[in-house]
């Protein structure tokens, strides 16, 4: 499908899909960044809408999911400007460090850094969670529904035969087939 | 004792999520003394897990994207 993409010179938006597609992938590398389920329901929503509004501007180079990573990208980066702008003013009555052998350090020094989440291994499980969104929308859509309510929702299979209205088996069998080819899709760079 | 190999996929997918029995489990490890091809299937499918587990996976809540399809909507209007 990548391949198939790369082909096409122009992409298209498509807003009317985008929760569908999207939100999952987005709300994902939100949740990552911010470690708050409020705050990336909140930014994706804001990316979602800022999409909109410069649909304009969307020159088509881009797949949609790329652009719209970017612009969650600034969101993220904007979240952080402004919640270390309100750490640093309470902080400015209090003493710059401490430590007397830091004596001068700036503030901005001393706030975390919310990217430096200890190197290879995060970007590592980054891609690979990456990867998995990918396969898991290639998955025709209810399989995908149904893994990520079990997988990553950690469901039990009653909740999920009540929510979508099918019996234990349906869940197994769609359970199977979404595994299989996820193991399929994965298969090449993770296993 | 002995399973089809239909049946032995199934409880290998069902001790993925800790669903199956241990009796379930002791079939399925009867099954793959004869049968290679649902050995490694299965552990395939137990790296799946442990791949899943490790990229910590999160979906937005249903109720939310509901809401914010609603959203979207009225602003596409």
């Amino acid at each position: 499908m990548g391949l198939l993409k790369g082909q096409m010179p122009t992409h298209e938006l498509h807003p009317e899909t985008w929760v569908d597609q999207y939100a999952d992938y987005l709300y994902n590398y939100a949740v990552v960044r911010v470690s708050d389920a409020e705050i990336a329901k909140d930014l994706v929503q804001e990316t979602f809408f800022a999409g909109l509004n410069s649909a304009k501007n969307y020159k088509g180079d881009a797949a949609e999911r790329t652009w719209l990573i970017a612009i969650l990208k600034r969101k993220v980066i904007d979240h952080y400007r402004k919640i270390n702008s309100k750490k640093g003013k309470a902080e400015v009555r209090m003493n710059y460090s401490t430590q007397t052998d830091a004596e001068g350090d700036w503030l901005e020094e001393q706030v975390a850094d919310p990217f430096d989440k200890g190197g290879d291994e995060t970007i590592e499980n980054e891609e690979l969670g990456i990867a998995i969104q990918d396969c898991i929308s290639k998955l025709p859509k209810k399989q995908g529904l149904v893994f990520k309510m079990k997988t990553i929702q950690g469901m039990s299979t009653e909740d999920i035969c009540n929510e979508l209205g099918i019996n234990p088996s349906n869940l197994w069998v769609m359970i199977h087939r979404a595994r299989t080819g996820l193991m399929g899709c994965l298969n090449q760079n993770w296993f | 004792m002995k399973i089809s190999c239909e049946e032995a996929s199934d409880i290998c997918n069902k001790s993925q999520y800790k669903e199956a029995s241990i009796w379930q489990i002791v079939k399925l490890q009867f099954h793959f003394v004869y049968c290679k091809v649902c050995k490694k299937y299965s552990r395939k499918n137990s790296q799946l897990t442990s791949l899943c587990k490790k990229a910590d996976l999160h979906t937005m809540p249903s109720n939310e994207k509901e809401a914010l399809k609603r959203s979207l909507e009225e602003k596409f209007q």
